[in-house]
């Protein structure tokens, strides 16, 4: 890897215009929509997550809006507010959390950074992103036609014999783009099995590769259980044949536990990758190797595995049986202990480093931060005697949005600063950039720390009015989002006016290791012009005397 | 407006205890987030680029290091379980003592009933200083009775019975709310739970019952649901007597379909009982005929409430069928809490334990 083309190399630089490489190749709409070329189809996520993460926004938006007061105001009735919540989960877990980094930034770079010249299988891959479209027109089609009000976690028996809204669509559309999603990981795990570079071995991979590795295999074994339960949803609902409504004969614990058998996994699913994402960031702008490769590589799949076996702890109040309930709980306990491992890495790797605050590395600080609090305030809810108390509060809400939003949405803007100029070929507004890790870092503290407070004095989720003792907080978490909500929509300005008039960023701008930095950018169409051929492990940074002496070079690409 | 609070009020046992974990909980995770964010902080600026800290020595990984990261963790997370597992066992074991009072949940108003004949919808008054448990079913959809102020939560499911109980320490109101989402109305199916000293209870019992008891309620009902025609004592039909069944043990048939096939004891509760009257097909007890028809879907649950209220009033260790006759004297009949309590109603606070 010690051949990387630096961006001081004026031959280097000619390549890397964006009219060159995959953009560059064909310019027709047909050759977006037709192409096979894992870049452009990891674009297309991009573009569609985007939509739906806006949609799922405007949606958190007008809730935000109507809690502002304790009586309801902005929505007209009380299910209009239901339908909101219900697309605002919705959109955000199915259509952006799930596929976002394996989708958008895995697509992109697991070629790349194992040396390969695209996917396994390029049409499956394709195939995969028409599938994501057709599930999310479906979904969308429920929610014009009248909407769906079960939540996004649709329980029953409310969903299948109480509700008079689209549940079917709905379900069908998640039922669909949960096909993407297997593909996608499919498509990942034969990549990674069989076209690695010669030298690429399993204990040379980058994390962010054994991160989209671990989270292929609980896609691959996580997703068809979701699918069945919705199947089993629509076949009550329509044929009344009694599986979850005891009023036919059925459990509805039954659909809880194997909701959460795929929906808990389903956490990791969205943050596994996020992982993968920080500890790229991390080791580039610490300039050194990862602290304790073996033990991040094992803490994820460690993560992957035991991710699958506490998934009732959902469930403590749920009239489950109290031994089980003490099962999942030590179980959900020892699962921290992979995740603090990670934390406690991360940290160990900037010890001795060369760590310097370009925006990638703004927004991996502020993930580190906000995934450890969301991360410890799990074992509130894990703790069944405290978990009596804040289940179903807006406690949990703050836990799980700290955990997704402080944590994947961060991991996915930072993964995104960190390989926008692999992917397009230019650098954007460094100012703009760190103002808006700030932003966002205090949007969302404001937004979301306040709804812990909220829960342990007793709010509950998905309430439309709520008593006035709870408006102070209410209105603090409003104006968070207010603020969160400016955060967000600055990347969506200035990385797109970069790509008029953002300065060429050349192949490595970073001076950053791995292989995806070792061609141009943007890549050509079959990404690397030779053959890769490994000879060390990942994050080979030089020394910190070569590294200073160096220092004026590397950061010449840098604005 | 402007009050701040950051702990619900305690008015339960439970509540000093659930939030001394919970603000231990919370201390490990300040100290821990505190260490991280110093650590980060810290190393950040202090290996800066450029900066002229000693960089020599960098180790790539340290087996030591992570055997603690490991251990302290795990050990410390077996701790905190421990810690919550006693207080949790706590919180699903009603004292023997308990009053007990019916609570029914449906969109989108929740109705109590107490065994006196009281009833009450979105309210529910418990006496200070005993310890309450509720025995609670939903009509249709799941539901969850939360008290914030008691720590105390549990969901509410059709086709079941779940129970909850607390012990209220304190007089006043404090909310209700229903935590799991069940559709419109959702966040308005709530109301007051009233703590109320114990003389004063007794007096609102006295003034609010209409009926004669839920248990005379359910042997009314036990009649004209014809019951009695296979049950009571002069039934030519051979089926199990009810008397002394309820809270003692049942032998029921391994396979209810095989009159041989051995049987297995279990104890008689509420679940029982409503199983038995809904799906009696499937648990039959040994010796008898699996005759009885299923009542599914003809007895509300309401009703049903009353009926497991009688059979409980003629169970084990209580005396006869006298429950109905509300002039009992201390003393007198069983140590059930409805039969005491009943004695107490009437006696105002006599039997009082």
């Amino acid at each position: 890897m010690n051949s990387a083309p630096r961006s001081d190399d004026s031959q280097a630089i000619k390549e890397s215009d964006s009219s060159m490489g995959y953009l560059g190749a064909d310019y027709t709409i047909k050759s977006w929509l037709l192409t096979t070329d894992h870049k452009r189809i990891g674009l297309l996520y991009m573009i569609s997550i985007t939509v739906f993460f806006l949609l799922g926004g405007a949606a958190a938006s007008l809730l935000r809006l109507e809690l502002m007061t304790p009586r309801g105001d902005v929505f007209g009735s009380p299910d209009d507010y239901n339908r909101s919540f219900t697309i605002h989960g919705v959109f955000m877990v199915f259509f952006f959390l799930i596929p976002g980094v394996p989708a958008v930034l895995g697509n992109f770079l697991v070629p790349l950074m194992i040396g390969a010249r695209d996917l396994a299988f390029p049409r499956l891959n394709l195939m995969s992103w028409y599938i994501y479209m057709i599930g999310g027109l479906f979904t969308l089609y429920a929610l014009v036609a009248g909407g769906v009000d079960t939540g996004w976690t649709f329980y029953t028996p409310y969903s299948t014999m109480f509700s008079n809204t689209q549940v079917i669509a709905a379900a069908l559309g998640i039922f669909i783009v949960g096909f993407s999603s297997i593909l996608t990981a499919l498509n990942f795990i034969v990549t990674i099995h069989t076209m690695r570079a010669p030298g690429m071995t399993w204990l040379r991979l980058p994390l962010f590769i054994w991160a989209n590795y671990a989270t292929s295999l609980i896609i691959v074994l996580g997703t068809p259980v979701l699918a069945i339960t919705i199947i089993l949803v629509a076949v009550e609902r329509l044929f009344k044949v009694g599986i979850f409504d005891p009023a036919y004969g059925g459990d509805p614990l039954l659909f809880q536990h194997l909701f959460w058998f795929y929906s808990h996994p389903a956490v990791y699913i969205m943050i596994l990758p996020s992982f993968g994402v920080i500890s790229e960031i991390v080791t580039a702008f610490a300039r050194k190797k990862i602290f304790g490769y073996t033990f991040m590589a094992g803490a994820l799949l460690a993560i992957a595995v035991l991710g699958f076996l506490v998934w009732g702890h959902h469930m403590f109040v749920s009239s489950q049986s109290m031994y089980a309930g003490m099962i999942f709980s030590v179980l959900s306990f020892l699962v921290a202990v992979p995740s603090g491992i990670k934390v406690f890495n991360w940290t160990a790797t900037l010890y001795k480093g060369s760590v310097s605050f370009k925006t990638p590395m703004l927004y991996a600080l502020g993930f580190i931060g906000l995934f450890t609090i969301g991360g410890l305030t799990g074992l509130v809810l894990s703790t069944m005697a405290t978990d009596v108390h804040v289940h179903d509060t807006y406690f949990v809400v703050a836990h799980f949005h700290y955990i997704m939003v402080g944590g994947m949405v961060m991991a996915y803007l930072g993964g995104l600063h960190f390989w926008w100029p692999k992917i397009t070929g230019r650098m954007y507004s460094e100012f703009w950039g760190a103002l808006s890790a700030l932003t966002v870092f205090i949007g969302f503290n404001l937004t979301f720390f306040p709804q812990f407070l909220l829960g342990y004095i007793g709010m509950p989720r998905r309430y439309y009015e709520y008593p006035e003792e709870y408006q102070v907080l209410n209105v603090m978490s409003t104006a968070g989002a207010s603020v969160l909500a400016v955060g967000y929509m600055m990347p969506l300005l200035y990385l797109l006016i970069s790509l008029k008039v953002g300065k060429i960023a050349g192949p490595n701008p970073w001076a950053a290791s791995g292989l995806e930095w070792e061609t141009a950018s943007p890549p050509p169409t079959h990404n690397f012009l030779d053959t890769k051929i490994v000879t060390s492990g990942p994050y080979d940074y030089e020394l910190q005397e070569y590294a200073d002496s160096h220092r004026a070079v590397q950061e010449q690409g840098i604005v | 407006m402007w009050e701040f609070p950051l702990f619900p009020d305690s008015a339960s046992t439970f509540a000093p205890k659930v939030d001394a974990l919970y603000i231990g909980l919370v201390l490990i995770s300040a100290a821990f987030t505190f260490a991280f964010a110093f650590f980060v902080l810290f190393f950040a600026v202090k290996y800066r680029r450029g900066s002229n800290a000693d960089r020599s020595n960098i180790r790539d990984s340290s087996p030591l290091a992570e055997a603690i990261y490991i251990t302290v963790p795990t050990l410390m997370g077996i701790g905190l379980f421990i810690w919550g597992a006693i207080i949790y066992f706590e919180l699903i074991s009603p004292p023997a003592d308990s009053i007990e009072i019916y609570v029914t949940g449906k969109q989108w108003m929740w109705k109590a009933q107490h065994p006196e004949g009281s009833s009450e919808i979105n309210e529910l008054h418990v006496p200070a200083g005993k310890p309450v448990r509720l025995i609670m079913t939903s009509e249709d959809v799941i539901h969850s009775y939360f008290i914030p102020d008691f720590r105390a939560k549990q969901d509410v499911l059709p086709g079941r019975y779940t129970t909850m109980w607390f012990h209220p320490t304190k007089v006043g109101r404090f909310r209700l709310f229903c935590t799991e989402y069940c559709g419109t109305e959702h966040s308005r199916m709530g109301g007051w739970v009233t703590v109320m000293e114990p003389s004063a209870y007794e007096a609102w019992l006295e003034g609010s019952s209409e009926t004669n008891g839920l248990a005379a309620e359910g042997e009314a009902l036990f009649r004209q649901y014809h019951c009695s025609g296979c049950h009571g004592a002069n039934s030519t039909v051979k089926a199990p007597p009810l008397e002394g069944v309820f809270g003692g043990p049942v032998p029921l048939l391994n396979d209810p379909k095989d009159p041989q096939s051995g049987s297995k004891i279990i104890v008689a509760d509420e679940r029982y009982v409503r199983d038995s009257i809904l799906r009696p097909m499937d648990e039959v007890v040994s010796g008898y005929e699996p005759l009885m028809p299923s009542f599914a879907g003809q007895i509300p649950e309401e009703d049903l409430l009353k009926l497991v209220a009688y059979i409980k009033s003629i169970g084990r260790g209580r005396a006869g069928r006298t429950l109905s006759d509300r002039g009992m004297s201390e003393g007198e009949g069983a140590s059930s809490n409805i039969t005491d309590f009943m004695g107490g109603a009437s006696a105002n606070g006599g039997t009082d334990q």
